[in-house]
């Protein structure tokens, strides 16, 4: 079966690949383009590890085909960064301790990115639920939460 | 000589006694001489054990010496996760 | 060795909260995990699955799938030898040889140029099975008349041994003094019988391998796992490699909890790179790991703790039966020893019966078999309280375990923090914190052996005075900034100075398993040491630089100087200096250690929790959860407090909806995120914690260990809460919602 031309945009990079039509955007970015920084958890869009956003929309890359990425703006945790300056989340992460074993970080920085690009005074309800749909098994959510608090008041202020 | 206190279970390799008293004056002797006098014991001791010499416990230190009069307790081989 | 100073300490980094060096990293997307690897020429690995189970493999006929175009290799329980002794049930999980004990025992495996191929290879194997009667319940499985899953499986633990074999592997049985007598003291008692769910330890990395073996035998592999050593020594064994000619490394994990202290996909790897002369990568899918990996056991528990009118308990007894899946070994010791762990008792037994079902194979899961008796023995302590008309929190104090009290798995406790914890729970203001409607608080208290163990570390000079540690045992947990710490402040050097990493298994002797609590406490043991070496070794050098002798020189600081004005006048040579000069003086400088450690120190916890009920639905959300836990001495506090927060809602979930749901074709129903259904962020409130120190004595900061003993209390917690919200007794975990609606619509009201 031949494969699908996708010509696509990338953390801000022009990328073109091949893939077969039933491939996801997780297996493409992971295994053809070297982009392992999203992970796969579950494959079945129950964990959030996978997080990317689409057109800025957060969804998972294992339920996206990654012949849907033509034409769109697709960006991962690798894009975070802006070359060494870390986002303000990412080193509230860090700061907070809020990651342990750390597989589930990217997911959680790409979702949070996501909720204070939407709403840059989330209360600690309004993260909670947001981010109901990325599993942490380490960290109890606590510490989490109050990198995202810490991340937004710091957001607010510089603006 | 060291007196040793077994685990429940392994009185029946003992005549039913949950003390025993062997001479060692470290825990390879200690299972040594354990295993001899009462040969029922060896499987358990084989499979592993721990041993808790006042309070501490050891999982494989053969030359930990046995102070006399020290409190000697032999235990499951003990793991975490 | 021997804490330091029993006086008190004082420390000048240790106790701090820097960033962990392993941050960006992950914050970034670079670390590499156990699927992040990848090899030129590489393969995918896949597993056949026995989608029975229990089934007799009659045979598999691997012809079809050996002709399809870009398979490589194929392998079965022909390629693996027979193993008896040790590693005999860990080669059987890891491939079935006659039979198939569970749904998802591996029965072959496929290595192909891509997915789809692997995948259409495997619906090309024949196997023939020859489906046999199954059992997934502990008590069914015990029963006369069941379908026995090892012919050779006779009852060990009982007299006479059983002529005929059974389910029942073994029996164990703990405890000291008289519990007829005791009871027969006792004003008031309570006995129960509590029922708890098989739990996965939901670690969100599912396994992950990459291997490869060449032609002369020497292999490789990146593996996610708690122990890279005891992988290539298991591995080696069931390929019949030398350990030498394995070298594996440890990716960053992305949990464990226990789940990654085995093999499981490993050796099949390795198997097939060998078979293929290509190296093969295999990930496991999330059903896979449910299915195939080792969750830990269901149970049932029976308590009954009797006790006078003022409180003092005169006997405690249990009888815990754990199914261990389809091999024995469950933690039911475990359970049975740190049942009763926590209080101070004349009389007590435990009796533990380890079972095997047609389920897979269990693997340890923070703090193996204790959060499950705790669970039944906390929830009959808070009943005692109320039938005697006590607080819990003040039933506990009159009988918790202390300095000199004989425990229940025997050996007498030195100094322990369970008392400190209580109090402090008792002078939190979570305590007494009024409750709203349809809320009910719980409280209870738990322990955890911790270990020692064998623990290697390495620690280099480099030229311009940084230091480079290089321990063996994986970071699970954040270790690698606790090394940093100990390290530099033994050395008097700054914390960014030191730069520690997780070495492979060529690089840095044996080093025992990331498990029991032991890292800190072992490699931060080990650091200090070869710290203490290192210092030494750099005295030695500045004693040769001023022509004095190695005995006038000691280290301050972070400087070698002269230790009185009787050995010279000389100006303090900083480790760069000393390090700058390393080649004339005598070469590189390096501080090692390789040690068994002893002296692990038990810790115990005490949590609150605060529980409201929807009375219309069951539904059950935490409201306010507070844990309090000894750790000695807390030598990076966020990171203890995470293992406190992240022990306790594992705890809250398997307390409240996790369970493994079998069917009655014996096939697990919920090998998914969705069903298996884990706390989510939404659920839950901010994990209070409070870090108590009473400092171990077998460790020169006093530190104990700290990642098991938090999942211990949490489910009686819980459950002790939704019982005093509900208003009516609960024995049967996880409580879902329509678990406790209908306990609350079944019972008469109190």
């Amino acid at each position: 079966m031949s494969k699908v031309h996708v010509s696509t945009t990338i953390n801000g990079d022009a990328v073109e690949y091949l893939c077969a039509a039933e491939e996801t955007l997780l297996d493409v970015l992971r295994d053809r383009l070297g982009l392992t920084g999203s992970k796969e958890g579950c494959g079945t869009g129950d964990c959030g590890a996978c997080s990317v956003t689409l057109d800025g929309r957060l969804v998972c890359s294992c339920l996206v085909l990654g012949a849907e990425a033509e034409g769109r703006q697709v960006r991962t945790v690798e894009g975070i960064a802006k070359g060494d300056q870390l986002h303000p989340l990412q080193r509230k992460f860090i700061e907070h301790a809020a990651l342990q074993c750390g597989v589930c970080t990217p997911g959680f920085l790409v979702a949070s990115k996501a909720l204070l690009e939407k709403n840059p005074n989330p209360t600690e309800h309004e993260i909670r639920f947001w981010l109901a749909g990325n599993l942490c098994r380490c960290t109890g959510y606590d510490k989490i939460v109050r990198a995202v608090v810490s991340a937004a008041a710091e957001m607010r202020e510089s603006r | 000589m060291v007196q040793v206190v077994l685990w429940g279970s392994l009185k029946s390799a003992t005549g039913g006694a949950t003390k025993v008293e062997v001479e060692a004056a470290n825990i390879r002797e200690l299972l040594s001489r354990l295993g001899e006098k009462h040969p029922g014991l060896k499987p358990q001791l084989d499979r592993g054990v721990s041993v808790s010499i006042d309070g501490k416990i050891y999982r494989d230190a053969w030359f930990q010496p046995i102070p006399p009069g020290s409190e000697v307790f032999l235990l499951p081989r003990l793991a975490g996760g | 060795m021997p804490l330091d100073n029993p006086k008190g300490q004082s420390f000048r980094l240790v106790g701090s909260r820097p960033n962990r060096p392993d941050g960006i990293d992950k914050v970034t997307g670079r670390a590499k995990f156990g699927a992040d690897m990848s090899a030129p020429g590489m393969l995918v690995g896949r597993l056949l699955r026995s989608p029975h189970a229990h089934a007799r493999i009659r045979s598999i006929d691997i012809k079809k799938a050996l002709a399809l175009p870009g398979v490589k290799a194929i392998v079965t329980r022909d390629d693996f030898k027979e193993i008896e002794g040790d590693l005999r049930d860990v080669s059987r999980n890891v491939m079935a040889r006659d039979k198939a004990l569970y749904d998802g025992h591996a029965v072959a495996a496929v290595a192909a140029i891509d997915t789809a191929t692997a995948r259409k290879a495997l619906k090309l194997i024949k196997v023939d099975y020859e489906i046999l009667p199954h059992v997934t319940d502990v008590e069914e499985a015990m029963k006369p008349g069941a379908p026995v899953l090892h012919s050779d499986l006779f009852t060990q633990g009982v007299e006479p041994t059983p002529k005929k074999p059974s389910n029942i592997a073994k029996r164990h049985e703990f405890g000291h003094g008289d519990v007829a007598k005791g009871f027969a003291e006792a004003d008031v008692v309570v006995e129960r019988k509590f029922k708890s769910e098989a739990t996965h330890q939901g670690y969100i990395e599912p396994h992950a391998c990459l291997a490869s073996v060449g032609n002369d035998g020497q292999g490789e592999l990146w593996v996610c796992t708690q122990g890279h050593y005891a992988v290539r020594n298991v591995c080696a064994s069931l390929l019949g490699m030398d350990v030498s000619k394995l070298r594996v490394t440890a990716s960053e994990i992305g949990g464990g909890f226990g789940g990654k202290t085995t093999v499981f996909i490993e050796p099949v790897a390795l198997a097939l790179s060998r078979k293929a002369g290509k190296p093969v990568k295999i990930v496991m899918s999330r059903e896979e790991v449910f299915r195939a990996s080792g969750p830990t056991s269901s149970a049932t528990v029976w308590v009954k703790i009797g006790a006078k009118k003022d409180g003092r308990i005169t006997a405690g007894d249990a009888v815990l039966k754990y199914q261990g899946g389809a091999f024995p070994g469950s933690p039911v010791d475990m359970g049975a020893m740190s049942a009763f762990a926590c209080y101070d008792l004349e009389n007590v037994r435990a009796v533990g019966w380890d079972v095997v079902v047609n389920r897979p194979k269990q693997a340890a899961y923070r703090a193996p078999g204790a959060p499950i008796s705790a669970f039944g023995v906390e929830c009959v302590i808070d009943e005692l309280a109320q039938k005697i008309g006590m607080d819990p929190v003040e039933l506990r104090l009159k009988n918790a375990a202390r300095e000199g009290t004989e425990s229940s798995y025997g050996p007498t406790y030195g100094v322990i923090g369970l008392r400190a914890t209580i109090e402090a729970a008792k002078a939190h203001p979570h305590y007494k914190a009024p409750l709203g409607p349809n809320q009910g608080r719980g409280v209870a208290t738990g322990f955890w052996f911790n270990f020692g163990g064998q623990t290697c570390v390495s620690l280099n000079i480099n030229i311009d005075g940084t230091v480079a540690l290089a321990v063996g045992t994986p970071d699970i947990g954040g270790s690698r900034a606790s090394m940093c710490l100990m390290a530099a402040e033994e050395l008097g050097i700054g914390y960014e100075q030191v730069r520690t990493i997780v070495a492979d298994t060529s690089s840095l002797g044996y080093n025992d398993i990331s498990e029991g609590s032991r890292v800190t406490f072992s490699t931060g043991m080990a650091t200090i040491q070869a710290a203490r070496d290192a210092v030494k070794k750099l005295c030695g050098r500045a004693a040769q630089m001023w022509g004095i002798s190695p005995d006038a020189v000691l280290w301050e600081n972070g400087h070698a100087k002269p230790a009185g004005a009787n050995a010279g006048d000389f100006p303090p040579l900083s480790l760069a200096d000393i390090a700058k000069v390393a080649a004339n003086t005598g070469g590189p400088i390096a501080g090692h250690c390789e040690v068994n450690a002893e002296g692990a120190g038990v810790s115990f916890s005490t949590h609150l929790c605060d529980v409201e009920i929807d009375p219309e639905t069951g539904f059950t959300r935490v409201v306010r959860y507070t844990v309090i836990q000894d750790a000695g001495k807390a030598i990076h506090p966020s990171y203890v407090e995470g293992q406190y927060q992240g022990g306790a809602v594992q705890g809250i979930g398997w307390a409240l909806n996790e369970e493994y749901i079998y069917g009655a074709d014996g096939r697990l129903q919920n090998p998914g995120f969705l069903d298996y259904r884990i706390p989510v962020a939404s659920d839950l409130p901010m994990i209070d914690t409070v870090i108590v120190e009473v400092p171990n004595p077998g460790h020169p900061y006093g530190l104990r260990g700290v990642g098991e003993t938090s999942i211990v209390p949490p489910l009686a917690a819980v459950a002790n809460a939704v019982s005093a919200a509900a208003k009516v007794r609960m024995m049967e975990i996880p409580m879902s919602p329509p678990k406790i609606l209908k306990a609350m619509g079944e019972a008469p009201r109190r």
